[in-house]
């Protein structure tokens, strides 16, 4: 009887009820939104692994350092395998047509990152073609591109008209994997420089090395940037999270915003509650004075305020996270170039559900106070 | 003479407005025996719902003891009152106070809520009730759907479904017209004679104090 009662409470002014549930489920799917935006933002620090450290030249990532240094790499106790990457900033069409490419190394490449999933056959034309390149998933649904394809980008920093095939398709082991990304051949590059900026060649934007042990992360840094030291080219190694949280943060002031703005959202969800139960509670005065003339003890009414409370945020919550999914799904190839990674995970479901529960539970706490604190006499007005 | 269910001895009741006294009872002494239909008269602000509340235990005297069956309701804590309240009175308003989301038969089953019967149980009891007061024909209406004679009968159900030891009404029929008037006192009265309740109405209308045993009259907080 009594989740009866708390549902037909809930029901006793549907129109209200409703204004409310989808006042909360606004807000919820807002707050939704900037938690997905903030998890696809830092989905490339979320990506990276434990057992990986990056090493590039102390001075800055524009910097370059020799490829030599790999084999001295290699040879560190705990360094399990050494590849690199450039970044090749190439345009496509049109600037418009923003996405990340990559130069990598063609045999160590993607046994350090197993997470970008390549069929066999397409990983060997790879390797036999120096022109080939291996395109995301997300990337080649784009542009319609497919295997066999040939495509031409208009280098910015390697100023020429580059062509790749596109020999092979990666996909993602999972869902937090960016899929929107180009990956070619670093010796297809450095044969250019080599061509044309000869004093430029043999040199990578940055190692990534694979550890035996992650556990050993902090030793085998210093170990490397301790024998790159007084160099021409002085290292700085840190792990893979910490390289891609260094990105992420050169938006800070964006991203203190947005979470500012979050935190503003469960405001608006509380007041828009609270406004409910508040009226709600005040209107039934004189049934919870009677509940308790009756017996009911003040925890009794309050469990039942508390339960009208959560259903409505409950229900304001589940309608919001369908509203989130809905919109996420149309904004995703919107923001595809600055978001490769733009789905509402696990982490941002649970968030919100929490938050909705989470306000269900403050917004109970007006009226509840008040029937606590409520003497019969008084609710009942009844003094003669 | 049968032994005093109710016993009052030198209540007083004070109310405070802006720190300023305002005594609405003094110094009541009084017996009601068990098996009583008694009616409490008075003009408005005489204080006899206060006196109502005070046997109820839906409110303290200032001084004074006040004793319901054996038990100094003012001398227990509120979970205490609560849990006597539940298994010792029952309460009539003017306005009835339905649960309007709840069905005559839900409403009448309210106070059994707080006790340990079954299901089935619970429904036997709310069934007897709602035929005792002529109600068993309208159990899955809601109170919006009923007559205001026949919402008070449904209140009495519900005062009498858990079989207390006190049936208090406060202006039991101040809301309903002539007809359903002398319905709901004729009611109270068959509950005295046929089930032995010892009742205690407030009420305005000397028609309908009529049908009790004994009328005390009160004005401005003295039992005259």
């Amino acid at each position: 009887m009594v989740l009866s009662l708390i549902i037909r409470n809930a029901l006793r002014h549907k129109l209200r009820t409703f204004l409310t549930i989808l006042g909360v489920a606004v807000a919820v799917m807002a707050f939704g939104l900037i938690r997905t935006i903030l998890a696809a933002w830092y989905s490339s620090v979320e990506a990276s692994s434990p057992d990986r450290l990056v090493t590039r030249n102390a001075v800055g990532i524009t910097s370059t350092l020799p490829l030599s240094y790999r084999e001295q790499i290699l040879k560190i106790d705990g360094v399990k395998q050494v590849t690199w990457a450039n970044w090749f900033g190439g345009t496509y069409i049109d600037p418009e047509n923003f996405f990340p490419q990559f130069a990598v190394d063609k045999d160590a490449y993607f046994e350090v990152f197993p997470e970008f999933i390549t069929p066999p056959d397409q990983f060997e034309a790879w390797k036999n073609d120096l022109r080939g390149a291996i395109v995301g998933r997300k990337l080649a649904d784009r542009f319609g591109w497919k295997v066999g394809d040939r495509i031409t980008l208009i280098g910015s920093i390697y100023t020429d008209n580059w062509d790749f095939d596109i020999v092979g398709i990666y996909a993602g082991k999972d869902q937090t994997i960016d899929e929107g990304s180009m990956l070619m051949r670093w010796d297809y590059l450095d044969a250019w420089i080599k061509k044309n900026w000869p004093g430029y060649a043999a040199q990578i934007g940055w190692y990534v090395l694979k550890l035996s042990d992650p556990n050993r992360s902090t030793e085998i840094s210093s170990a490397i940037d301790t024998q790159f030291k007084n160099s021409t080219a002085e290292t700085r190694t840190e792990t893979e999270k910490a390289f891609a949280l260094s990105f992420v943060q050169m938006s800070g002031a964006i991203l203190v915003l947005l979470k500012v703005m979050s935190f503003l959202i469960i405001g608006i969800i509380l007041m828009v509650l609270v406004n409910t139960m508040v009226m709600a509670g005040r209107e039934r005065t004189a049934e919870h004075a009677y509940m308790k003339s009756l017996g009911f003890r003040a925890y009794h009414l309050v469990w039942i305020i508390s339960g009208e409370s959560l259903l409505i945020a409950f229900l304001g919550g589940g309608l919001g996270l369908l509203l989130l999914f809905g919109v996420a799904n149309i904004v995703k190839s919107a923001v595809a170039m600055w978001f490769p990674v733009f789905v509402v995970t696990p982490a941002t479901f649970m968030i919100v559900i929490c938050v909705a529960l989470f306000v269900g539970l403050l917004a109970a706490i007006f009226p509840s106070q008040r029937v606590v604190r409520m003497k019969i006499v008084d609710g009942l007005r009844v003094v003669d | 003479m049968a032994e005093a269910l109710v016993k009052i001895r030198n209540v007083s009741k004070s109310y405070y407005r802006d720190s300023q006294e305002i005594p609405v009872l003094r110094n009541i002494n009084f017996d009601i025996p068990q098996g009583e239909f008694l009616a409490l008269m008075g003009p408005s602000g005489s204080g006899k719902t206060t006196l109502l509340n005070l046997i109820s235990g839906i409110d303290r005297p200032s001084s004074g003891d006040l004793a319901v069956a054996g038990e100094n309701v003012a001398q227990l804590t509120d979970g205490q009152l609560a849990k006597w309240r539940s298994e010792h009175i029952g309460l009539v308003f003017q306005f009835y106070n339905l649960l309007p989301v709840l069905t005559a038969f839900e409403n009448v089953e309210l106070p059994l809520m707080l006790t340990k019967l079954s299901k089935a149980e619970r429904r036997k009891h709310v069934e007897t009730a709602l035929s005792i007061v002529g109600l068993a024909d309208r159990v899955k209406h809601y109170p919006r759907q009923l007559s205001g004679g026949q919402e008070q009968r449904v209140a009495i159900a519900r005062a009498i479904v858990s079989d207390p030891t006190l049936l208090l009404a406060d202006e039991p029929t101040g809301d309903l017209d002539k007809q359903s008037a002398e319905d709901i006192m004729t009611l109270l009265s068959r509950l005295n004679k046929e089930f032995g309740k010892t009742i205690i109405v407030v009420t305005h209308d000397p028609r309908a104090a009529e049908k009790a045993h004994l009328i005390r009259h009160l004005n401005k907080g003295e039992l005259t």
